[in-house]
This record gives structure tokens, sequence and C-alpha cells, in this order.
């Protein structure tokens, strides 16, 4: 709050109103309701529910497809986290390296920013289309009989390469922002100090990094886990029975499709979960990085 | 003696030359090979909107430019598809274009109320309201997306803009960033107008708002792009085809690839290029605000 703050009475509240409304209708009231109906029991005919306390945790935590698919999720998560940071960082340092065409290149590497992932997702299966597509004709050079949305692995495989595609320039976009708030003296006095252009990356420009890292680790697994569910649903081809899918997924096609109201708020409150722990861990990182500069 | 170690130092120079631009190329090689990965998908979008379907199903994407982009272009947009006989892409464009920029603006209006209220005033239960819209941000959409649904089905908004555009304002991402910008205003500019006697709402809309201008412009772009391309909550409360936004559409749209004998990709693909174009479009015009408004508001 400002010192000199204004100190008239109603227009405050009424500038607060309808932001704590919606919030009231559209985020507590769900949130409150996803809890709660985790410890009941749906009919699936619509009449009533009973409790029964934890059995909804229980049945998932000993449901094979559950842990399966929650196995899947770490797997994804965690390849898509690294090779969408792995990639937008070299190609961060580069653009930031080159002193002709920069622009463009930062153009260029960063509009796919802009796709919806189901549009990304669309755009996978004319890559990994199987009479023609460009990626499926490469890898069947290579002896690779693609078949997307059949073979598991192989739909697995497609799906992490749309949401790494999807997500480098994001990555891509803060990295380079970070190297450009380099400052110019740090950068002279590495290059007197050392000639060797990798040392100079691992020693002082990648420590330098490490907060906008960091921040983005984060943001990158919270996208693989929830914003990924377009990438998925397109690339599964409305079959995700025996398709990979992820946990957030799992959540829309139990409570959805398959009307088990009970045990999809339960995934939903173990993602909420989830979701909590890693802000926390994000906000005493931001803390401490501001006690930093 | 002289004339070899001049001689070597000519030597040394010129391969410190050529390794230098060695690099140099293989840094450009990098950066080419990066942009072509990006690229290369809506190079073939490109070529096969412009190609009859038959041929794309057959030989898949070539490089010649054909002649059936404005055909492709008139079925995209004008013929319906879907069970209704209404859906058109003209139609999903619109409804697009709500989403985007309903969204985009309700979030921002409410936002910078709402950040003002905090920032400006002197009032008792601020810090609660600070909290109670701060824990907005912990919680994405996707986890409480049955209960949401459930609400907006007992309010009755089902295939409405509203219930499609309000709920999804339900997060303080904007309040937030107003905040942060809002309290980096000097003191001494609301100290100044009340001394020169404005009130809280003259000094809002005279002072505080055009100072906003491009932080409003950078936030504006991330909200149209966010809002425009939301997929899941548009597909659980629009079961109407007329509600359909292009992204929402985007399933039907890939059943016209595998429902037909031969696939539709100049349509399909067309479709898929006008549900990326705006954003895109809009991403790289206001480069330069658009990459100051992501890189400070989540930080």
């Amino acid at each position: 709050m400002k010192r000199a703050g204004f100190s008239t009475k109603w227009l405050p509240i009424l500038l607060l109103l309808p932001q704590l409304l919606i919030i009231a209708i559209f985020f507590y009231w769900p949130a409150l309701h996803a809890v709660t109906s985790s410890f009941y029991l749906q009919d699936p005919f619509g009449f009533g529910q009973t409790f029964v306390g934890l059995e909804n945790y229980t049945h998932l935590t000993s449901s094979v497809e559950y842990l399966k698919v929650a196995k899947f999720t770490v797997l994804f998560t965690v390849l898509v986290t690294f090779f969408s940071l792995a990639l937008a960082l070299l190609f961060a340092v580069k653009a930031d390296k080159v002193l002709r065409g920069a622009k463009t290149y930062r153009t260029l590497l960063m509009w796919v920013y802009a796709v919806a992932p189901p549009v990304a997702g669309f755009i996978g299966l004319l890559m990994f289309n199987q009479t023609w597509g460009p990626l499926s004709d490469l890898f069947k050079f290579f002896g690779w009989d693609f078949t997307l949305g059949v073979n598991y692995f192989d739909t697995a495989f497609a799906m992490i390469v749309v949401s790494v595609w999807k997500q480098v320039p994001v990555n891509f976009i803060f990295f380079l922002s970070g190297l450009q708030s380099i400052p110019r003296s740090v950068r002279e006095a590495a290059l007197l100090d050392n000639r060797s252009g990798t040392r100079r990356f691992w020693d002082i420009t990648f420590p330098l990094l490490a907060p906008t890292g960091f921040f983005l680790l984060i943001t990158n697994i919270t996208y693989s886990l929830f914003d990924t569910f377009g990438v998925i649903d397109t690339l599964n081809k409305g079959e995700p029975g025996n398709n990979p899918m992820t946990l957030v997924y799992k959540v829309f096609v139990d409570g959805f499709r398959g009307n088990d109201l009970g045990g999809s708020s339960a995934q939903s409150v173990i993602l909420m979960i989830l979701v909590l722990a890693l802000t926390v861990f994000q906000f005493r990182l931001i803390e401490r990085r501001i006690h930093y500069t | 003696m002289t004339d070899i170690s001049a001689h070597a130092h000519a030597i040394a120079q010129t391969r410190k030359r050529t390794w230098f631009k060695l690099e140099t190329v293989f840094d450009h090689a990098i950066l080419i090979l990066g942009s072509l990965l990006m690229l290369l998908p809506l190079l073939i979008m490109l070529q096969t909107v412009t190609t009859p379907d038959l041929e794309t199903m057959k030989l898949g994407p070539t490089f010649t430019i054909g002649t059936e982009l404005d055909d492709n272009f008139r079925k995209a947009m004008f013929e319906a598809s879907g069970f209704s006989g209404q859906n058109t892409g003209m139609n999903m464009l619109k409804n697009s274009m709500i989403l985007g920029l309903g969204f985009a603006l309700g979030k921002i209006v409410i936002g910078m109320m709402a950040a003002y209220a905090i920032v400006y005033f002197r009032l008792r239960f601020a810090t609660l309201a600070f909290w109670l819209i701060f824990t907005t941000l912990l919680l994405p959409l996707e986890v409480r997306i049955l209960p949401s649904y459930e609400i907006v089905q007992q309010l009755g908004m089902m295939n409405t803009y509203q219930g499609l555009i309000i709920p999804l304002i339900a997060s303080a991402t904007a309040t937030f960033f107003f905040r942060q910008f809002f309290r980096s205003v000097p003191e001494e500019l609301i100290e100044a107008a009340r001394i020169d006697g404005a009130g809280p709402i003259k000094f809002f809309i005279d002072i505080l708002v055009p100072l906003s201008q491009t932080m409003i412009a950078a936030m504006f772009i991330i909200m149209f792009v966010y809002g425009w391309n939301q997929y899941l909550w548009p597909t659980m409360i629009t079961t109407d085809e007329n509600m359909y936004t292009l992204v929402r559409g985007i399933k039907q749209i890939v059943q016209t690839l595998e429902g037909n004998n031969i696939p539709e990709f100049g349509r399909a693909n067309m479709l898929a290029l006008i549900a990326i174009l705006p954003p895109v479009l809009v991403v790289i015009f206001f480069q330069s605000w658009f990459v100051k408004g992501l890189t400070e508001s989540d930080k």
C-alpha cells in the first residue's frame, strides 16, 4: 500500500467486488467442491452420494492403471522439461552471440509460442502422417515403422516431440532476455580471463542464468503436467484407451466420460497438492532471488 | 630469425581468423536449423492449402504451389462442417475473436480495478483480500475443472459467452501484474495529485491509466493469445456447434482428415492456419511489448 493512499471507504470495496465475486464463485467454490466430493461415492445414475472417507484415494493408489498413468506422466514431464530447456538454451546462447540476423532468428524461434497446444497436436498429426509425414518418412529411412495412435511407444514419442516443439519458444524468450541482462562489463571481464567459449559458458553465463533456469524449470513442469492436454487429446486420435495419457487427461476421462466423480475429484486433489508444492517451492526461490539483487 | 617469427605470427593470425569464422558459421547453422524446425510444419500447411486433396493424399507435401487456394479458403470459411451444418470457419473465427478479446479485456479491467484498490487505498481487510486473490495463482483451472463445469451448468451458462469467458478470468495473473507495476509508480505522483485536489477516480483515469499504457498493451497481447488458445474449458462448456471456437473445433477439423475417403487436407489445414495466424501475427508485430510483458509478469 502507498503511504499517501486514499481513505475513501466505499470505492475500494466496489473496485474489489467483481474480482472477489468471480473468484468466490468460480475458484473457491469449485476447489472446495473438488475436495469434498473426493470423499464421496457418486451414484452413476445421479441418485445421491455416500460418504466413503478415503476410499477414493486408496482405490487410486492400488489401481494398476492409475500408477501406469502416473509413471508415464513423470517420464513425460522429465523428458519434455529437459529437452525444451536444453534446446531453448542452445538457441538462446547462439541467438545472443550472432551479430547478423539476430532479430530474424528471434522472431523465427519464438512465433510458435502463439500456437495453441491442440493445434500443435494437429500439426503433429501431419508431421507423423503414416503415408507421407516428413518425420515418419525420416524414421522409415532408419527402419522404424512409425504408427501414431496405434503403437503406445510411437504415440508417446510423438506427444513428447510436439510438446517440446511447442514449449521451446517460451523458454527461448526467457533465456534470451536473461542473457541480455548480463552486464557488458561482466562479459568483457570473462572474455579477458578466458579464451575458451565453452569454459566461459559453463563458468560465467550458466551460473548467471541459474535464477531464470530455476524459474523455467517450475514453469516447464507445470506446462508438461497441465497445458499439454490439447496435444495429448489430438494425438491419441480419440482413443485414449490404449494410448498414453497424463494425470490431468485421466481426470478428464474418468470424470467427464466415465462419470466417476468421486475418483476424478480425488485425482484432482492429488494434482492440487502437487501444484501447491511446486508453487511454494517457486515462491521461496523467487524470494531468495530478490535477496540477491 | 625475425622473418620466421613474423611468418609464424601470420599463420597464427590466419588460423585464428578462420577458426573464428568457422565458429560463426556453426552458430548460424544451429540457428537456421532451429528456425527450420519451427517453420517446416507451417510451410507444409501453406503448400497443402494450395494443392488439390487427392494430390496431397498421394504425394504428400511437395515443392510446387498449386492453384486451389481460393477454393480451399472458400470451403474452410463458408462451407459448414459438423452435424448441425451451421458450423463454418467464419463462425468459429467470430467465436475465437470474442473469446480472445473478451477474455483479455475482462481480465485487464477487473485486474486493474482490484490492483488499484489494493495498492492505493487504506483498507482494513486489504491483506485478506490480497491473499484471497493471490491464492488463485496456485491452482490452474485444470485441477478444478469438473466442479467448475457443474457450477456453470447450474447457473445456466452452458453455451454462452459469459460461461466461456468469466470462469477463465477467475485467476489473478493480471491483478498480480498490475499490483507489481502500481507499486513501482513513484509515491510523489499520488502526493502531488492529492495536493492538487484530485479524487481517487480522477487520479486513476487521468494519471494511472495513461501511465500504464505499455503495461496494458503487453498484458493485452499475452491475455489475447491465452484466451484464443483455450481448449479444455471451451471443450466442456460449448456443446453447441454454433459456439465452437477454432481451437475448440480442431477435433472436428481432424475428423475431416480421418473420416472421408479422400481426407480434406486443404480445408483442414486452412482452418488450422486460420486458428494459428491471428495470435501469431499479434505476437510478431508487437514483439517487444509482448516479450516485456511476458518476462516481467512472471517474475
